[in-house]
């Protein structure tokens, strides 16, 4: 039961982030999600491991974002408001995907507890259409982040003592990926007066 | 073989000594021993493959594998009598070429042109041809086709300070690899249904392959070897590279480098047919295709009035006769008829090689026209004979060879062609004998424009009188330039007095090209007999007809001997006020043959007649652009712009729409893997 409220809080989450323009709240959304992550570890027993990631999701590169968000102008903080409404569209058709996917998967009986699945990949999704969606450097990294977090999700049942190493490895990958991007962040800032990715366009042949 | 195989280091080492003086400072020391070592190196190199050529066995079959890895396929040469025939032209014109560039390009001015370039890219032509005609693997083959299309596009773009020459080496490179494509297509599905890259015992694989397989490898060799030879509707680049290159390149090219299509037509063709199911329908379409390219060749050849580009038609028409002489030869192989088969296919590489000696003359004479006059428009010429004889009498024994007037070589290739046709009744079914008479037919009207064809082209050039200063103010040249000509001229000659001796060598060849069985090799000696002796007697005419024409010469000088000689104007009707304006002119001459065919010809009439009572100045232009280039090649080349300018939409810059045509792409992979 624990299980399945902290999925269904997950999803929840994920539509939270879809549904705003607001870059502080998307950062807090993180955060939870991390939370929540912890949460789902403690229920399969992997305590230590639940210990990092509370530390490094949780904690850590939330904080780090809103070190990063301090520094950026009021303006920088919020997306344009038009893509909010495709943006949850997508986001359900990525959940009737997963639930199409996890149909047609063909998976062990019983390695998958019941829902894990589908929305794990529906989380993975809704990192990749935040990626998409949304035109500034930052929401490209939590996009990032949300899809790692669906990864995660799918490979939680895979866990087992050895596995864990592998986790802790994508951890620290994902903490340098988001330690470089905001380093380029900064720089992006500083070259283009503006983090907004759209501006790149003028870097085309 | 090793003689053949110093020839390609002699050719490599030319060309890397040519390549450190390209990047040397372009002063005049520098031109000068690029010019030097490179007619000197490339005319060696030459002298030293025809000795290769020479002092093996003709019907020997030598192979070496060279011990150099190539990523895949070897580096495997061969040389039979068809690799030798096919060499011939390209050592024997490579020469006489060599030479005559040494020679013409002494007057460039060095600071204009990179002579180490040049000549770097004339020894990699060379060396590319040598190893187009003796390679044994399809990879090397590749490699070496590419080197062999690539350096006549530097070649042609000698004088790129024009905006025409610019335009025409990049059609040329166009149609080369648009050619290449079709090529690595054809050697990809060979690979694909052998497994082997060697040429030599892919055969018996093939047997395996379906006929659908088969006809497309056909088409695509047609296609890939066709756009080489200039083959209609691919032969645009032709008339457009020719003119543009200097002279001494478009002789080799038109001599030599298309034969190469043709020569990997022949090949393929005795590829394809060792796995027994060859097919009669690639015959006739070689038949028709090369009487369609031969008839347009021709026309449009009628209608130009720039003497080079008229050459340039004139080529494309020999090579559909070489392929027309391609297609009976193979309708005969399949329908066991010995005699059509030998005669045909020895009848086209007969013509190839006369092709190369008379065609290389021409353009090499046109060359010395533009030189001294400036000008190969021959609206402007007229009366060059009288200002350069040995040109003259050049051009004229290349104009009669081309022309098939006996006993010049021009008449025995397509007099061979001629018999395959003529035996067209001995094959069953009607169809097939009035196709072949048909085409016989439609050789006879190309033999027909192409002698009407030259009596234009020598006539309007080098009769009457000067039509303008450019003709008037011809320097003269002399001997010690032109003696490069006497060489093909003494081989449009001796290829006809010494038919027999050639027919033979090209009987080898078609052996070599077209396994024939035994029944039909007994056939085709008996056909070699017959030929041979209708070759004596035209020799032995052709030699009787010219003692005659000595002798009268010589009487005619007796009787003149100490008399005195006056010159006057010709007669002309009594008319007193007689000017060069009052001659026959180049459209003159084309306009009876354009009242027949002018819409085939393609001709553009430009007409300004003043209608008042008393006429002012009128104007006519006559023009023939090529219809295929303007109606058909320009619009399909605009609409393939025009759809990849519309692509370039997904070429926005916007990354983050560039991930999601990445999740796009996930996304449907896993719709499509899990469809079912």
């Amino acid at each position: 039961m624990l299980l399945q409220t902290c999925l269904f809080l997950l999803v929840l989450s994920n539509f939270c982030m879809l549904g705003t323009p607001r870059i502080r709240r998307m950062t807090g959304m993180t955060a939870i999600q991390g939370l929540l992550l912890t949460v789902l570890l403690c229920i399969f027993g992997h305590v230590m491991l639940a210990v990092a990631v509370l530390l490094i999701k949780g904690l850590l590169l939330p904080g780090l974002l809103w070190r990063t968000l301090k520094r950026l102008p009021a303006q920088a903080l919020v997306c344009p408001r038009k893509v909010v409404p495709l943006d949850v569209l997508a986001g359900m058709g990525g959940l009737a995907f997963s639930f199409w996917l996890d149909g047609r998967l063909v998976m062990a009986h019983g390695l998958f507890p019941p829902m894990l699945l589908p929305l794990g990949l529906a989380t993975l999704f809704c990192g990749l259409i935040l990626i998409v969606g949304r035109i500034k450097a930052i929401t490209q990294v939590i996009g990032y982040l949300v899809a790692e977090n669906g990864i995660f999700l799918l490979g939680m049942p895979l866990m087992t003592t050895g596995t864990a190493w592998f986790e802790l490895a994508l951890l620290l990958d994902v903490f340098v990926a988001v330690f470089v991007m905001g380093i380029a962040i900064n720089h992006i800032s500083d070259s283009f007066a503006s983090i907004d990715v759209a501006r790149f366009r003028s870097l085309r042949d | 073989m090793t003689l053949f195989l110093w020839t390609l280091c002699l050719l490599v080492a030319g060309a890397s000594l040519c390549a450190i003086l390209a990047v040397c400072p372009s002063v005049s020391a520098t031109a000068r021993a690029a010019n030097l070592i490179g007619a000197l190196g490339s005319a060696t190199a030459c002298l030293l493959g025809l000795v290769a050529l020479v002092c093996s066995p003709w019907n020997a079959s030598l192979s070496v594998h060279l011990p150099w890895g190539l990523p895949v396929g070897a580096c495997a040469l061969g040389l039979d009598a068809l690799s030798r025939l096919f060499l011939l032209p390209v050592f024997g014109l490579g020469f006489v070429c060599a030479v005559s560039g040494g020679l013409s390009l002494r007057h460039e001015r060095p600071e204009m042109h990179n002579f180490g370039a040049h000549w770097l890219f004339y020894f990699l032509l060379l060396l590319g041809l040598a190893l187009v005609m003796t390679s044994r693997d399809a990879v090397l083959f590749m490699l070496a086709w590419e080197l062999m299309s690539l350096a006549p596009f530097f070649l042609i773009d000698f004088n790129d300070g024009d905006s025409k020459v610019r335009d025409a080496s990049w059609v040329y490179l166009t149609a080369a690899h648009l050619g290449a494509v079709a090529l690595m297509a054809f050697f990809v599905l060979l690979w694909q249904t052998t497994g082997q890259t060697s040429l030599d015992n892919v055969g018996p694989a093939l047997s395996q392959a379906t006929p659908g397989l088969q006809a497309a490898l056909f088409v695509l060799c047609v296609l890939g070897f066709g756009a080489k030879a200039g083959l209609a509707p691919l032969h645009i680049w032709l008339p457009e590279a020719h003119p543009a290159a200097p002279s001494h390149v478009s002789a080799l090219l038109s001599g030599a480098m298309i034969n190469a299509g043709l020569y990997g037509i022949v090949r393929s063709l005795g590829l394809l047919s060792q796995a027994g199911n060859a097919q009669e329908w690639w015959g006739w379409s070689l038949l028709f295709l090369g009487l369609g390219t031969g008839v347009m060749g021709i026309l449009k050849a009628t209608a130009q009035s720039n003497l080079k580009r008229l050459l340039a038609y004139s080529s494309v028409e020999n090579m559909g006769l070489m392929t027309m002489g391609l297609g009976v030869g193979y309708i005969g192989h399949i329908c066991g008829n010995g005699w059509i088969a030998v005669m045909g296919v020895s009848g086209a590489l007969l013509h190839m090689c006369n092709h190369a000696a008379f065609k290389g003359l021409l353009f090499l004479c046109a060359g010395e026209v533009l030189h001294a006059c400036g000008t190969v428009r021959m609206g402007q010429l007229g009366g060059v004979q009288k200002k350069m004889p040995l040109v003259g009498i050049a051009f004229a024994i290349g104009a009669a060879s081309i022309a098939c007037l006996p006993p010049c070589n021009g008449f025995a290739g397509e007099l061979l062609i001629a018999f395959s046709l003529l035996d067209g009744p001995s094959l069953n079914g009607v169809e097939r004998q009035m196709g072949l008479l048909v085409s016989f037919a439609g050789m006879a009207c190309i033999s027909g424009l192409a002698a009407a064809l030259y009596a234009k082209a020598y006539g309007i050039t080098f009769l009457g009188q000067p039509r303008s200063g450019f003709a008037v103010n011809a320097h003269p040249a002399t001997w010690r330039t032109l003696w490069p000509l006497s060489l093909p001229a003494a081989v449009c000659l001796a290829g006809g007095l010494a038919a027999p001796a050639f027919f033979k060598l090209a009987v080898s060849a078609a052996h070599c090209a077209l396994p024939l069985s035994d029944v039909l090799s007994a056939q085709g000696h008996n056909a070699l007999r017959q030929a041979e002796h209708s070759l004596t007697v035209v020799s032995c005419v052709g030699c009787v007809g010219i003692a005659l024409v000595v002798a009268i010469l010589f009487i005619r000088k007796i009787l003149l001997r100490g008399r005195r000689v006056k010159a006057v104007p010709t007669w002309s009707c009594g008319f007193q006020a007689a000017s060069p304006r009052v001659q026959y002119t180049d459209a003159a001459f084309s306009e009876p043959m354009a009242r027949i065919f002018g819409r085939a010809m393609g001709l553009k009439v430009d007409v300004h007649q003043d209608v008042q009572l008393f006429p002012q100045d009128g104007f006519l232009a006559i023009m023939a652009p090529d219809r295929l280039r303007t109606k058909l090649f320009t619009p399909l080349f605009q609409a393939v712009e025009s759809l990849c300018n519309a692509c370039k939409i997904m070429q926005h810059g916007k990354i983050h729409l560039y991930i999601l045509y990445m999740l796009a792409t996930v996304v449907g992979l896993l719709i499509w893997g899990l469809r079912v």
